[in-house]
């Protein structure tokens, strides 16, 4: 038997070198988000009270800065709107291409369009939506909804897309074969198989959404107080951050940390959940 | 026997669906396809609308002008946006420079090197840095970077200040900060598609070149890296496209300063960063509104660009590579270099 010849000591240490700066570059990314999530742990609980989740904002630049109160609701309901108006959109145009438009030359447009979109700069559709909505008539929460719908709708699109095709044909064809019209095959059968997948994409555009700053900067604006009228100024998290961080006073950009801790665990939160849902998929 | 009898009950069969039962699929079809058209609509409605309201500065300073035009300033109504443009593309690609190599290394020793068992855990974490929104990122960068890294950042300066574009007196928020934090946004969505590229090398390849006594190094750069270049080109471009729209974290960090750095440690602004901070005050003077529409529209075309740079990328390369397996069935894994 003859033996292998060795390998030589150069390419060993070649080898040794490269596989060190690999793991190296894997410790490099986790660095930034084990230092971000701390240092928001740590600035940010010594901000969270009762009264931070009960009080809104005073305004007072001197004095108690008051709470978040206000900006947390007008994010839920800043983002519930976007959604209801982006996920059965998105939905319906993933179906449109994956039960009728299929490899077809508009299917193919429609899909390069929707690209398009998912690589718009979310401040750009503000700047939109602030031209066709609010000149004339003012900032309002549901304006800031339509730029995050705008935001959000490729993403469930596309994510959609990919989760409908993976629906066998032969579901469809034994339905079809049983003589049910097509509009029951698609609602009875091609949806509710593909509900899971559908819910996780959908979980993770509002996550995606809920976390946007520009595009709220010039349709939803900043206020202090709550309201839940959909026709007015409405506060929300990340316009809330972003204001604080930039007034050179402790007492407020220590409100921002709070806000931003209270952000990134709703934000978590409905990520998680969405990868706990993706992983019990079974389609 | 009348239930399921074919006979014709008056003039149609009873298999046959009423007319209105038959209507219900043409009508769903048509909300469907009204849904798809609606929103070629709504991107070309954007397209127009940006144009149109960007015409001011564009027939003011002319599109080169306004493009290419150093001076941007707000007080005399010169809007020339090459200083945003240029800290643009600048902190872009510090971002791609710091990010992607990291990116490449955490898929290539994710889905290469690791143990097994740390694959899932590993790859959530990196993908976790996406979950965590921009403004948190410019607020962590603004109160803990841009503070913490200022020695770090002159001794950089000092060090290489032979290099072109290096040295001088640092200033806190800098070109650089906004590309290192760039460079943490756009890292899992470059390592997520590099993962799935590399997972998608036929093990066939990677098993020949260690069957013919290659190290682990050398079958990720014989056989995995050559399979996987057109795919990591493309997650790239798609990261850049990320960098370059990015507006809120690259704000608060870059330090807002509308003239051309003369090095990486210098302050100054983007095209998505001006957009945020002028607009506000810019209502009520058409001109320079125009002038931030113009931005926007020099910005999306921008990325509009290297997005779609970046899907012919991807798409090459997946086709190439579902040709690959036939014809490389039996050659060696060099042969996948061409694919």
């Amino acid at each position: 038997m003859s033996s292998l010849p060795p390998v030589s000591a150069r390419r060993l240490r070649t080898d040794r070198v490269m596989r060190g700066l690999l793991g190296a570059g894997t410790v490099a990314a986790l660095i930034p988000l084990v230092l971000v999530i701390y240092y928001v742990l740590l600035k940010g609980l010594g901000a969270l009270s009762w009264s931070f989740f009960s009080t809104d904002p005073t305004g007072n630049f001197l004095g108690d800065p008051g709470g978040i109160k206000s900006a947390i609701l007008g994010t839920i309901e800043i983002v519930v709107l976007a959604s209801v108006i982006a996920i059965p959109i998105g939905i319906g145009v993933a179906l449109y291409l994956v039960e009728y438009g299929k490899q077809g030359r508009l299917a193919y447009v429609i899909r390069y369009f929707v690209d398009v979109m998912t690589g718009v700069p979310s401040i750009v559709f503000g700047l939109f939506v602030y031209v066709t909505l609010v000149v004339g008539t003012g900032y309002a929460a549901w304006k800031g909804s339509v730029a995050l719908a705008l935001l959000m709708l490729p993403i469930v699109a596309r994510s959609s897309e990919v989760v409908l095709l993976l629906v066998p044909d032969s579901l469809r064809e034994a339905a079809l074969a049983l003589g049910t019209p097509r509009w029951r095959v698609v609602l009875r059968i091609v949806l509710p198989t593909a509900a899971s997948g559908l819910v996780t994409g959908a979980l993770l555009s509002v996550a995606r959404a809920a976390g946007e700053t520009a595009p709220l900067l010039f349709t939803a604006s900043l206020v202090n107080g709550t309201n839940f009228a959909l026709g007015k100024p409405t506060n929300s998290l990340p316009l809330q951050i972003f204001s604080d961080v930039q007034q050179a006073q402790d007492r407020l950009q220590q409100r921002a940390w709070g806000a931003a801790l209270t952000l990134v665990a709703l934000i978590l939160l409905l990520t998680l959940f969405a990868r706990l849902l993706a992983s019990r998929r079974t389609v | 026997m009348e239930a399921g009898s074919l006979t014709p009950r008056g003039d149609r069969s009873v298999l046959e669906r009423s007319p209105r039962e038959r209507a219900a699929d043409p009508i769903f079809r048509a909300v469907l396809l009204g849904l798809g058209l609606g929103v070629l609509a709504i991107i070309l409605y954007f397209f127009i609308k940006l144009a149109s309201e960007s015409s001011d500065a564009f027939s003011k300073f002319g599109v080169l002008g306004f493009t290419f035009g150093a001076d941007w300033d707000v007080s005399r109504l010169q809007f020339g946006a090459w200083p945003l443009l240029f800290g643009t593309i600048v902190s872009s690609a510090i971002a791609l420079i710091v990010g992607v190599p990291i990116a490449v290394a955490t898929a290539l020793f994710v889905t290469e090197l690791c143990p097994r068992r740390l694959r899932a855990p590993l790859s959530i974490l990196v993908d976790l840095l996406a979950a965590v929104p921009s403004v948190v990122y410019g607020l962590w960068g603004f109160l803990f970077l841009v503070p913490h890294l200022r020695g770090f950042q002159q001794f950089l300066a000092d060090t290489f200040s032979f290099l072109p574009f290096v040295g001088g007196t640092v200033a806190g928020p800098s070109y650089f900060i906004a590309g290192l934090i760039l460079a943490i946004m756009i890292l899992p969505i470059v390592s997520a598609i590099t993962r799935e590229v590399v997972s998608r090398v036929p093990v066939e390849h990677k098993e020949a070149a260690l069957a013919l006594g290659a190290t682990r190094w050398e079958m990720i750069r014989m056989a995995v890296l050559p399979y996987s270049r057109a795919g990591i080109t493309g997650a790239s471009m798609l990261g850049l496209g990320r960098a370059l729209g990015e507006t809120i974290a690259v704000t608060l960090v870059i330090g807002n300063s509308p003239s051309i750095g003369k090095q990486v440690f210098d302050q100054g602004y983007t095209l998505a960063a001006v957009i945020a901070n002028e607009f506000g005050e810019a209502a009520n003077q058409p001109l320079h509104k125009s002038a931030l529409f113009a931005a926007g529209l020099v910005l999306f075309l921008l990325t509009l660009a290297v997005n779609a740079a970046a899907r012919a990328i991807v798409q090459r390369s997946e086709r190439g590579q579902r040709a690959a397996p036939a014809e490389a069935a039996g050659a060696a894994p060099a042969a996948a270099v061409g694919a």
